[in-house]
């Protein structure tokens, strides 16, 4: 091995700490690129490859009840390829052995051969042959521990038919399955169904015709064309708007987190690499200052300049080679985390969740980018330095008095911390930078933190004070207000409460929203609007209540005449006035009172959901049991056990993210922090010694070497949390969406967390470095020439 | 018993006319004021003087680390006065050894490792430890700087700078961190490098008694040579005391 090739590795190995602090940030960078763009890679390509071998649709569309007829005209449209129609229903499920019902979505199934589009993939036994038989989907029977031969009952239109479970299948429509009015997939009460075509035909009406068309489209086809004539076709049997892929619900979920993993690519690894370019700066600025002697003698024996520039690029590629190591490892074992995260959330028939290789690649070329755009200078200095100008001492940094001085006279400021400032004053990018790297670490842990304070916010107003109902019952859209007398006999109720839901079009001039409209009952007290104040809502008896982006959207006022075209009961168009908007965080509300729309539609009373409250927990399973045998009723919500399950995941991925921000926050502020603190030392290691030896204490001689460190802390505070404001924001608008909006609620002990923890990890720092302050050498220290 | 028909002819450096200015910002200070000097073959010449009056400056000149303000010099029969950047890297790496008043010695690397930071770049190096053993330090290879006497630190820096086999020694106040005993041994091996290599030296120092080892003395004042001396006898590197 070359003698330089040796001074390199053991310079590296007399600087590990340093170098380890450093690569501790640049592999936090690392292991976000390896985990977030490789696991969104992993997942898009996943996701495509099957999407292309089981045909998934390119436009999804349904109606009431549309004639078979209607299937070659279907085909005709200019650039369609292939039309598959189906009969789908919900249904309640009585699984043997389990009080509580189940909700199932029955998809009929061509008796002979295979589907064209969203073609399902069996995965145990086979596909159904009598009329008696299902598979269902692979994530339901798994929750509950079906097995081929197992016999289910289904709530066929009202009459129960028992169905023997002849195998299990995935589908490229249900990678994320969550059922209707759920937040999040519940396996367990909701399941998927194939039968055969004839069983739904005949327990549904629907012979010779469908309520759901799937087609895919050319390459190169625009879609809107093809959505506007499917719904042409489709109007005049109750259709409502077809849908591209980015509207159909598993798919917008998988699109939902590749979209968060590539902000997250996005926004933390510029962060760790920027922070790692700083301190390889500064602490290859302070090598090469050190070294200046080595590097007149390097020179004088006759390395050449690019010899020794690539020399101390070198030592901070060796910086990389560690940091992007551990990165690679800590980003692999993320990713293996988030794939079993995501096998447990998305169904995939097959995972090629390895992060592709030229992932490990790209990151290594950053982290070896981001060390050698931070060494570059030094290097370039080193190189640059003429040798006999090397081969003496540098001349002391060049100090002036300015007006801080009379003000640290005012102030009757001691010589020590005089020094710290008058250090600060001298080198102030370097002071700034390092004051900027923590307060980063600041906002990190800020605006990483707010997610748990809104998500208080947002529960507490969907869950406790809009939704306060236990159970909510989904029945057939026009059954009569008759079927709330029903429910109400059921035993252990307390409290129902009648609904009704409406896809409709709102309206207002050129601007359009597809939304469910819903209606509030008079008086009530189970699912009320509430603001975001916390205040009930009612909506006006002459007109509609819309919240406030469904508002912004439709660029309405109070006042304004709005159109609401209804796509599902009357099907009818109404002009309305807005009579109020109301601030809320999840979906995009528009209400009518009760009443109001019965009126409108000039209808007997109908509900399409009844909200109940039980009386306690031994009536709730009476009352399932018996839910079960209610005519018209196609699905069941348990929305205790909904907020139950949210609130515990909700919990556990806040409970991950802290820890993981919190760590992250740690080591910058460790990297940051110790790194200052021991090029102060370096530099300043004849001048302490030197105070030493005047009589100074250790303390007094600690004091400035940490001062100046902490002083930077503590000025980084309100900076970061300045810049943790800003990021939690600009996250909060990029996260609302038609789904929700997350408020951006910030409480002071957020603020307060996110400074103690930076606080903290600085003081261990500087007192790390201070120790070394107590086996400084004073007399080795004066000899030695700078 | 040094033997003054050693030396030959040939010149080795030239100078004319050398003047070096540093220009500080507020104050010019002249270190070299017109310097016109020979160095022959073999020679061993002391280059004495106070702080301050040009030697180091000199010497830097000669070894190619620094150029000078005006004036031109030659190495042999090559014209260095304008050379470039990598002409001057490439002369270091093939004619100079360098021996400094502090070593400058890379701590991280032991005595031969040391020496073979040059071996690794010269043409026709010498082996780390036999360079070693000439100054006397072949059983303290392995020892790395902070575990060796000043002396011996300078024994290694000397080894170092002969290892390449230099046509020219260059030492900057090879004793000035030494104390007399040291310092004799550390003489003794420079003068034993001249006797036996013919290695053209020149030794800075403003140590008047060293001047008696030398072939010749070149005395420095206020950036001019005040005067060259010839010594007829030359003692032993181990009779001076100082």
């Amino acid at each position: 091995m070359h003698a330089m090739d040796l001074k390199l590795f053991r310079d590296f190995r007399r600087l590990w700490v340093q170098g380890v602090a450093i690569a501790l940030v640049l592999a936090a960078g690392i292991a976000v690129i390896i985990m977030s763009v490789g696991m969104s890679r992993a997942l898009n390509e996943t996701r495509s490859a099957y999407y292309d071998s089981n045909r998934f649709a390119h436009v999804f569309a349904s109606a009431r009840r549309a004639p078979d007829s209607l299937i070659s005209q279907l085909r005709d449209i200019e650039g369609v390829a292939q039309v598959e129609t189906q009969v789908r229903s919900y249904a309640i499920l009585d699984i043997p052995g389990r009080a509580k019902p189940a909700t199932g979505l029955l998809i009929s199934r061509p008796e002979l051969g295979e589907p064209l589009l969203n073609v399902p993939l069996l995965r145990r036994g086979r596909w159904p042959e009598g009329a008696g038989e299902a598979v269902v989907n692979e994530p339901f029977a798994e929750a509950n521990g079906f097995l081929p031969g197992d016999t289910i009952s289904v709530n066929l239109n009202g009459r129960k038919r028992a169905v023997t479970i002849t195998g299990t299948a995935l589908s490229p429509e249900f990678v994320y399955t969550i059922g209707p009015g759920a937040l999040m997939p519940q396996n367990e009460t909701f399941g998927i169904l194939w039968m055969q075509a004839e069983v739904l035909d005949a327990g549904f009406g629907m012979a010779g015709a469908f309520n759901t068309v799937a087609l895919t489209v050319l390459p190169r086809t625009p879609l809107e064309p093809v959505k506007d004539a499917v719904k042409a076709l489709l109007d005049p049997y109750g259709a409502a708007t077809p849908v591209g892929r980015d509207a159909q619900q598993s798919n917008a979920f998988l699109d939902a987190e590749i979209q968060s993993l590539e902000v997250m690519a996005w926004v933390l690894p510029p962060v760790f690499l920027g922070i790692t370019v700083f301190l390889v700066n500064m602490v290859m600025g302070r090598i090469v200052q050190l070294e200046r002697s080595e590097i007149g003698l390097m020179k004088a024996v006759g390395y050449t300049n690019w010899e020794i520039g690539l020399h101390y690029l070198m030592l901070a590629a060796l910086i990389a080679f560690l940091g992007v190591g551990i990165g690679w490892g800590v980003g692999s074992w993320l990713a293996q985390a988030m794939s079993k995260l995501y096998a447990k959330y998305f169904d995939f028939p097959f995972l090629v969740f390895g992060v592709p290789l030229s992932i490990y690649a790209l990151s290594a070329m950053l982290g070896l980018a981001a060390t050698s755009a931070g060494a570059l200078s030094s290097a370039m200095r080193a190189a640059r330095l003429a040798p006999a100008v090397a081969m003496a001492p540098p001349a002391p940094p060049s100090f002036h008095g300015s007006t801080l001085d009379r003000l640290a006279d005012l102030l009757r400021l001691g010589q020590p911390t005089r020094m710290i400032l008058r250090s600060l004053l001298r080198w102030p990018l370097r002071a700034g930078m390092t004051m900027l790297g923590m307060a980063l670490a600041v906002s990190v842990l800020v605006a990483s933190n707010f997610f748990p304070d809104a998500m208080d916010e947002i529960i507490d107003t969907a869950f406790y004070q809009s939704n306060r109902q236990d159970m909510l019952l989904l029945f057939d859209p026009d059954a009569p207000e008759t079927a709330l007398e029903e429910v109400r006999r059921l035993p252990g109720v307390l409290q129902v409460e009648p609904q009704q839901y409406h896809a409709a079009r709102l309206i207002y001039g050129s601007y359009e929203k597809q939304v469910p409209v819903s209606t509030v009952a008079n008086a009530a007290d189970l699912a009320r609007v509430v603001d975001g104040n916390g205040q009930v809502i009612a909506p006006d008896p002459f007109g509609i209540l819309l919240s406030d982006r469904l508002a912004a959207a439709l660029h309405v006022e109070v006042g304004d005449t709005l159109t609401v075209s209804f796509e599902s009961g009357r099907r009818e168009t109404f002009e309305v006035p807005v009579t109020g908007i109301v601030t809320q965080f999840f979906g995009l509300g528009a209400y009518f009172a009760h009443d109001t729309l019965n009126a409108m539609f000039r209808q007997s009373p109908r509900v399409s959901n009844v909200n109940v409250t039980l009386a306690d927990p031994q009536a709730a399973e009476a009352f399932q049991e018996r839910i079960k045998d209610v005519p018209r009723l196609m699905g069941t919500i348990n929305m205790t056990e909904n907020r139950l399950s949210f609130m515990e995941t909700l919990s556990q991925n806040i409970l991950i993210a802290t820890t993981v921000y919190g760590i992250l926050g740690m080591i910058i502020t460790v990297g940051v922090a110790y790194n200052a603190a021991r090029v102060q030392l370096s530099e300043r290691a004849r001048e302490l010694a030197c105070l030493r030896i005047l009589g100074f204490g250790k303390g007094e001689v600690a004091y400035i070497l940490a001062g100046e460190v902490l002083l930077l802390a503590v000025l980084a505070q309100p900076v970061g949390w300045v810049i943790g404001y800003g990021v939690a924001r600009l996250m909060t608008e990029g996260f609302t969406s038609d789904l929700y909006a997350i408020p951006l609620v910030l409480e002071p002990a957020t603020f307060a967390r996110a400074s103690l923890i930076v606080l903290g990890a600085a003081a261990v720092s500087v007192a790390l470095v201070a120790r070394r302050l107590g086996r400084l050498d004073l007399i080795a220290v004066m000899k030695t020439r700078e | 018993m040094a033997r003054l028909d050693d030396r030959t002819r040939e010149v080795v450096f030239r100078t004319q006319g050398l003047t070096k200015t540093y220009d500080t910002g507020e104050v010019q200070v002249h270190a070299l004021a017109g310097v016109d000097l020979e160095l022959f073959g073999s020679e061993l010449t002391v280059l004495l003087g106070p702080s301050g009056s040009g030697k180091s400056t000199l010497l830097n000149i000669l070894g190619g680390l620094d150029r000078p303000s005006g004036g031109r010099f030659w190495f042999r029969e090559t014209e260095l006065t304008r050379a470039s950047d990598r002409q001057l890297t490439r002369y270091r790496r093939d004619h100079v050894g360098f021996v400094f008043q502090f070593y400058n010695l890379v701590p991280s690397l032991n005595a031969r490792e040391n020496v073979q930071l040059v071996t690794d770049v010269a043409k026709r190096p010498m082996k780390p430890a036999e360079a070693l053993e000439l100054v006397g330090l072949g059983h303290r290879m392995d020892h790395f700087p902070a575990q060796m006497s000043g002396g011996e630190q300078q024994r290694v820096a000397i080894a170092r700078a002969i290892a390449k086999r230099p046509d020219v020694l260059l030492c900057d106040e090879p004793t000035g961190a030494l104390d007399s005993h040291t310092g004799t041994q550390v003489l003794s091996t420079l003068q034993r490098i001249n006797d036996e290599f013919g290695t053209t030296t020149a030794v800075i120092t403003h140590n008047a008694a060293i001047r008696l080892m030398a072939h010749r003395v070149i005395r420095f004042q206020d950036g001019r040579i005040d005067r060259i001396e010839e010594n007829d006898s030359r003692l032993a590197a181990s009779e001076i005391h100082w």
